[in-house]
């Protein structure tokens, strides 16, 4: 069942369409994931779907709760982990969570214990009554997510939840949202880590210039773009003299020498493997291993895209900075 | 009651996190004590004290609560943490009531710092208290719905303080602290009745020096009316310049 509709979203700041078009629907219980630069409009969609800004055209549904008429209904069944930390400095971690808490009307005893589970849940509890500007930066980010789910929302929002954090913290994040995701939560999440989205995501949505390029399972990526059979084999010797030979041998393929002791067979059908075995055998040279390599999510959202994924870590490390 | 939980707490939360701090406490005395001095020094007892108090209440309470407000609001905008009240299903009108109280109640403090000063050298029995708390409250609420509207134009804490000041000094020399309205230039009178503490000041002048331009009935009216016209404008902006 469709738990979010968004239907031809549009953001525009002056001229400039921040999100053009957009439309995506999320499954209950399912772990979304918008994948895409700087500027894609991530953000900008994320801020229309909570209230936190005003959509130019377009229908947001969540929940069967007209998102843009009835906002504050909506609000009541989400909760929002923004990109950036937003508690307050001098409170310390439990009047955060309960400050948090109540702000969903959540009685003291209940937002009390919630906040003291949350603590422990987050290996928060020795330095819960430290103030929050005395965290470090992923002690700020988890307690930043625990003051997201305080009020147990039906629907999650994270944006960039692991960004600019140590990589300790960003698995224990990762793990989280699984965890959440085994509760039944449903959760949309923004992130320009290819291998975490692929780790978490059950649909991925790939976010361009404001408009979504291709959405679709991993699987489904995957298999939505040609990509090339390759099969890495492990050596006991060069075979940069018999290059031409094998090629010559298997003209559907095409050989490439990574390093001296193996080499890399790239076909566009489908590899058989013995005949090649068998040649090399007869040259007297040994294969170890034999190993298909498989295109990975980043090699899909490359060819999707035209932006490679080292410049999407690059340019948020710049804004960290 | 869900409402009425997160108000308390938004509350309360200002209370502790800005205004019960120490420096903060601090301003609220010195400030009105400071003014209560140089008035004093530069009348060389030729103003009696009955007669400083109505413009050092006023004064009080416009300064404290506009500068609070609109500092500490633009603080939490900066910081982000605004944007928690703003996703949370808390009504614009019940943010914007528990942000104001926090700041009324501070103006309130600050108008009877001077009260408390002025009693040790004069006799304040003749003055109708009742009448004053309501002249102090109302100039606390328009005062903090103006820091609110400043709140919501600034975008940096330099530029709340500067807003800040270009409404409340000319306010100050157009309400009648300084020069009685009736001695202001033509030109200048009907802007001085535009402005709330013109009124504010005049229910106190009426009931601590015995001497104003207006009814008291009508002085709370107008006082009212500003409000509610600076409510309106603050959620309006609010909606417009911070859902945008």
């Amino acid at each position: 069942m469709e738990i979010v509709n968004v239907t031809n979203l549009k953001k525009l700041y002056g001229e400039f369409p921040a999100v053009n078009e957009v439309s995506f629907s999320i499954k209950q219980g399912e772990v979304f994931g918008f994948l895409g630069p700087n500027g894609a409009g991530k953000t900008s969609t994320i801020n229309m779907m909570t209230g936190l800004s005003r959509p130019a055209g377009g229908q947001i549904t969540i929940d069967r709760i007209d998102a843009i008429k009835d906002v504050k209904k909506v609000q009541k069944i989400i909760g929002v982990i923004p990109d950036e930390n937003n508690l307050y400095d001098e409170m310390d971690g439990f009047d955060n969570l309960c400050f948090c808490a109540s702000l969903y009307g959540m009685r003291k005893k209940e937002r009390e214990k919630q906040a003291l589970e949350l603590l422990e849940q987050f290996n928060l509890t020795k330095t819960g009554k430290r103030p929050f500007k005395a965290y470090s930066k992923g002690m700020k980010r988890k307690l930043t997510i625990a003051a997201g789910i305080i009020h147990n929302p039906k629907i999650l929002f994270l944006d960039e939840p692991t960004t600019g954090i140590d990589i300790e913290s960003a698995r224990q994040i990762r793990e989280l949202v699984l965890d959440l995701k085994k509760q039944g939560k449903t959760i949309f999440i923004t992130t320009h880590y290819i291998e975490e989205a692929e780790r978490i995501c059950d649909r991925i949505a790939f976010i361009v210039n404001g408009r979504i390029v291709k959405i679709g399972t991993v699987t489904e990526l995957m298999e939505s773009v040609d990509h090339e059979h390759k099969i890495k084999l492990q050596l006991d010797n060069g075979i940069e003299g018999i290059k031409k030979e094998l090629e010559d041998n298997f003209s559907n393929c095409r050989i490439e020498i990574p390093d001296e002791n193996s080499c890399l067979i790239i076909s566009k059908e489908r590899i058989a493997l013995s005949p090649i075995l068998q040649l090399l055998d007869n040259k007297g040279i040994s294969v170890y291993e034999a190993k298909e390599i498989k295109p990975s999510l980043e090699d899909v959202f490359v060819k999707v895209t035209g932006i490679k994924a080292s410049k999407l870590i690059k340019e948020k490390e710049k804004v960290g900075k | 009651m869900h409402a009425s939980i997160a108000f308390w707490n938004i509350l309360k939360k200002d209370i502790k996190n800005y205004y019960l701090k120490p420096p903060n406490i601090s301003w609220g005395i010195i400030f009105p004590l400071s003014w209560t001095l140089m008035q004093l020094v530069r009348s060389q007892g030729s103003i009696g004290i009955l007669g400083l108090l109505p413009g050092l209440m006023a004064m009080s309470v416009l300064f404290g609560t506009t500068s609070m407000l609109a500092v500490t609001i633009t603080f939490e905008r900066r910081g982000r943490s605004f944007d928690r009240l703003l996703l949370a299903p808390v009504s614009i009108s019940t943010l914007v009531f528990a942000k104001i109280l926090g700041a009324i109640l501070f103006g309130i403090f600050n108008a009877f710092v001077p009260v408390v000063f002025a009693s040790f050298f004069t006799d304040l029995s003749g003055v109708d208290w009742g009448i004053a708390v309501i002249a102090a409250v109302l100039i606390a609420i328009t005062s903090a719905l103006l820091g609110l509207l400043i709140a919501i134009s600034a975008r940096e804490v330099f530029e709340a303080q500067t807003f800040s000041n270009f409404f409340r000094f000319p306010m100050l020399f157009l309400c009648g602290l300084y020069i009685p309205i009736n001695n202001l230039p033509q030109l200048l009178k009907p802007i001085s009745f535009c402005l709330p503490l013109t009124y504010g000041t005049d229910i106190l002048n009426a009931t601590i020096a015995g001497n104003s331009i207006f009814d008291i009935i009508f002085n709370i009216i107008v006082m009212l009316a500003f409000a509610a016209l600076l409510f309106y404008l603050c959620q309006r902006n609010i909606k417009k310049k911070w859902i945008l």
